[in-house]
């Protein structure tokens, strides 16, 4: 059984899977729920400054369904914590004595003023949570308010506030980072350049998830109109994934911890996470559309599948996809495969020959043999792009089969048809 | 209760009975179900539905709520798709050649889909099709069943001014008269016909049968072209002694009235019924049999399932229903007590080595208070007045379902072929085409 205890940026949790911080740990009855549950930690929902709370909207949530399956993406225009902070820090005191094997973080947002920040940390401070996650990261409302992503998109503003939350607590900083920039760098080195234990990311993509054409709005509809809102879910995590790799390869960024979130549910997203360098993962929108009791798969899966592989813990696998993610520069031209239909396995639906037939490169050929349906691959045609591969619905029935060509490997930075190539000289 | 008894069931029992077969697909459903499908390119779906409908094409608009469209796609094929998703033996059609039965032996459920499209139109009153410009041609069409009924509409579309002349008091054929109650309940044949009549340009004149009412010859001389829809007009036989005794029925005119009833629990049944044959009547009969409350059904057929005309799938709702299936066994003796049907003594058979069905000299009997013969249905081919070519025993056509006569066309039962809806309404379609070419010619 493979020890998942965790340590990321000097915070201890029973195993790497965290709540992130949302809706789900907006109170002490849910984390509660989590924590029973066997979540490993939670970052709780984002607190702002003292004073009269804020206010949420009716109609929050939107989702995206594609072909059956619900929740493939999900958006909320929902803003932080709408409970009286004194009330929150309570039952943050309560929660992190009653349960200290777990990892209690707290998300804050508060404006861009040193002693809002100073004066925040310490009452955090008070109730011996963890951390704390600077939220740098929500696209909608708050960033109305020159907070959230309107401070994370400034990588000088990251930086600042940053150094000011180091200056004024022992407690680990972590930065959440949003998606929300042409460069993921920019605000991640800015973090580490202000002193920041570790990055988290990504926040929720800006997005507008659908349009009711009814009400002829965008979703969620509050009174007739809607906002722009924050997208997560399955969906996001192909840009997660490429975000936290970009992070953890830059050689500016070394060494700063980094917790995966984005799409996040099941044991493999978070294995993906951790090869990619992410040594914790947060998750949210899988909890919102299942309940607190997916982790108990997530942790058993990612065990098992550990103990298979021969790894003792998390550390096994963590960084270990990097050396394999580079530029397009560098990677080998002369390297073919093409695709190898199983015709045992082939239920005959032609999905193959019209994706290459009408969108690519004519590969697979369509005939009648014995009069049945019978699609094959036309070798000397195919570039092994995949694209019948993914259009084929049945499991393993198309391969990709590599071809030896013999060619000693190139890039397009040695190609011949680059007019920019480095030759040897 | 006597053994053969009217009332057997309560009223609401019985009217659960002859409801729905089928719950339709809602539109959450309907969405997930579309979604199965997988949009295969050149679908085998498609080909295998006799009538050419774009499956694929019709679940990707259902999926996509385009359910009008969906409907369009459906009815301008098959204008009886209506009826077809009811009635079709979509488990050895369309749904037997769906990819994802060969995947995972669960094809998407194309005749539910395609009922809900439809059902859906009808829902909604739409009426998509519009009669062309007059053209002053006139056609006679006989019968007024689905092949009939398709022609008739075919050329409405294409402007010809149509008479359908209808033996009965109703149109739809056997839609109305024959397939069994619980799958077209709420006299959706009725409204199916209506659906079709709305179009324009058809004129049936009921109680007018060939032969009797109208010839071949006269129609010949009155219209610019005919197509005959007849159905099967005769019934096999057993050939058994005492074949006229009470208590022993044809399967298809006791389906005739028990659809024609109002009120279905006056028909009498029996505690104790034997169902003869293997085909969709045999399976009709014996369901509805027992869904009348007799106590005991069973069908009694001389070869094995393999070979039985009633698909797997019927022969299931058969079993479901607590009919039981005897095979390999044909009746001999029938045998009567003061006149009324008591026993019937069967035979087993099997084949030889050439393939031949043979007896085996074993004998069995089974106490029967009620009989139904349903072993097959014949073309009666003398209202045609012999002007007409046969071949095996029905109307012989080509491909155009031309009849040895140029100006007169046939489909449905009365040709060779299967026996079926969707068979009836491509043959009236493919003859309306080649009339209306005829006629423009």
């Amino acid at each position: 059984m493979a020890d998942l205890r965790t340590t990321f940026a000097g915070i201890k949790s029973s195993n790497p899977f965290w709540l992130a911080s949302a809706p789900p740990t907006d109170k002490a009855y849910n984390v509660v729920r989590a924590f029973k549950a066997g979540w490993g930690g939670a970052v709780w929902k984002t607190l702002g400054e003292d004073g009269p709370p804020i206010v949420n909207t009716a109609s929050r949530y939107g989702a995206l369904e594609v072909g059956g399956q619900r929740m493939v993406g999900f958006t909320n225009i929902e803003l932080i914590t709408d409970r009286p902070l004194q009330v929150n820090l309570d039952e943050i005191k309560q929660v992190k004595r009653d349960w200290p094997d777990r990892a209690l973080i707290v998300s804050l947002m508060v404006p861009c003023v040193e002693d809002s920040w100073k004066s925040i940390l310490k009452r955090v401070e008070e109730t011996r949570a963890d951390g704390v996650e600077l939220n740098f990261g929500c696209p909608h409302g708050m960033s109305e308010r020159g907070m959230g992503a309107a401070v994370g998109q400034v990588p000088d503003y990251v930086e600042m506030v940053t150094r000011w939350c180091k200056q004024h607590t022992r407690m680990p900083v972590l930065v959440k980072l949003t998606p929300n920039v042409t460069n993921v760098l920019g605000p991640a080195r800015a973090a580490k350049r202000g002193g920041a234990d570790g990055v988290s990311l990504i926040n929720t993509v800006n997005s507008i998830i659908g349009v009711d054409l009814e009400r002829m709005a965008p979703q969620p509809v509050v009174a007739g109109k809607g906002t722009h809102g924050g997208y997560c879910g399955p969906a996001v995590k192909p840009i997660a994934l490429n975000m936290v790799a970009e992070i953890a390869r830059d050689p500016e960024c070394a060494g700063l911890p980094i917790s995966g979130i984005g799409g996040i549910a099941t044991w493999q997203d978070a294995a993906e996470f951790h090869a990619l360098g992410a040594a914790s993962v947060q998750v949210c929108t899988a909890a919102m559309h299942y309940g607190f009791k997916i982790i108990d798969d997530m942790v058993d899966g990612l065990s098992n599948w550990l103990d298979a592989k021969g790894h003792a813990g998390v550390a096994g696998i963590l960084g270990r996809a990097l050396p394999n993610v580079t530029d397009w520069a560098h990677l080998d031209l002369n390297y073919k495969t093409v695709a190898l239909i199983d015709q045992q396995a082939c239920i005959k639906c032609g999905l193959c020959h019209i994706a290459c037939e009408d969108t690519s490169h004519q590969a697979i050929a369509a005939r009648k043999a014995g009069g049945e349906r019978h699609y094959e691959v036309i070798d000397a045609e195919c570039v092994g792009c995949n694209l019948c591969l993914y259009a084929c619905p049945v499991t393993d029935c198309i391969s990709m089969v590599e071809v030896a060509t013999g060619k000693a490997p190139i890039t397009w930075l040695e190609h011949p048809n680059n007019p920019l190539r480095q030759t040897a000289k | 209760m006597d053994d053969i008894a009217a009332r057997r069931l309560e009223a609401d029992e019985l009217e659960r009975k002859f409801a729905d077969i089928h719950v339709p697909l809602d539109r959450k459903r309907a969405l997930i179900e579309s979604s199965r499908c997988y949009f295969c390119y050149d679908a085998p779906c498609l080909q295998a539905c006799p009538t050419g409908i774009d499956v694929p094409g019709f679940i990707r608009k259902i999926a996509t709520d385009n359910v009008k469209g969906a409907a369009i796609t459906i009815l301008s094929e098959n204008v009886m798709g209506g009826a077809c998703a009811r009635v079709c033996p979509v488990e050895v059609l369309c749904e037997a050649a769906c990819v994802r039965e060969a995947q995972e032996s669960k094809p998407v459920r194309i005749g539910a889909l395609q009922r809900y499209a439809t059902d859906w139109l009808f829902e909604h009153k739409l009426q998509p099709f519009k009669r062309g410009a007059a053209t002053g041609k006139r056609v006679a069409v006989v019968g007024a069943g689905p092949a009939g009924l398709a022609s008739a509409h075919r050329l409405a579309l294409s402007g010809h001014e149509v008479t359908v002349f209808e033996a009965r008091p109703k149109a739809g054929g056997l839609n109305e008269y024959g397939v069994a109650a619980y799958k077209v309940p709420n006299d959706f044949a009725q409204a199916e016909v209506a659906f079709i009549l709305a179009v324009g340009g058809i004129h049936i004149e009921f109680g007018k049968a060939l032969g009797r009412d109208v010839t071949l010859a006269k129609l010949r001389q009155d219209f610019d072209a005919v197509f005959l829809g007849m159905g099967l007009a005769g019934v096999n036989a057993l050939a058994l002694d005492g074949e006229d005794m009470a208590g022993v029925l044809d399967a298809v005119a006791y389906i005739e009235r028990l659809r024609q009833a109002k009120d279905k629990g006056a028909l009498e049944i029996g505690r104790r019924v034997v169902v003869i044959g293997g085909g969709n009547t045999a399976i009709d009969i014996a369901v509805q049999a027992r869904r009348l409350g007799a106590e005991d059904v069973t069908i009694v057929y001389r070869r094995g399932p393999e070979q039985m005309g009633a698909t797997w799938h019927e022969q299931e709702l058969a079993q479901t229903n607590g009919v039981r299936i005897k095979h390999w066994a044909r009746p001999l003796r029938l045998m009567a007590r003061d006149g009324r049907l008591k026993e019937v003594e069967f035979e087993y058979t099997q084949l030889d080595e050439q393939g031949r069905l043979l007896t085996t000299g074993d004998r069995f009997t089974l106490p029967a208070d009620m009989l139904f013969k349903a072993i097959g249905q014949t073309f009666v081919a003398s209202p045609l007045g012999e002007l007409l070519e046969l071949k095996d025993g029905r109307i012989a056509i080509n491909a155009d379902r031309q009849t040895s006569l140029t100006d007169v066309w046939a489909g449905g039962d009365c040709v060779p072929g299967d026996d079926l809806t969707v068979t009836a309404v491509q043959d009236g379609k493919i003859a309306a085409a080649a009339i209306n070419r005829a006629l423009r010619a």
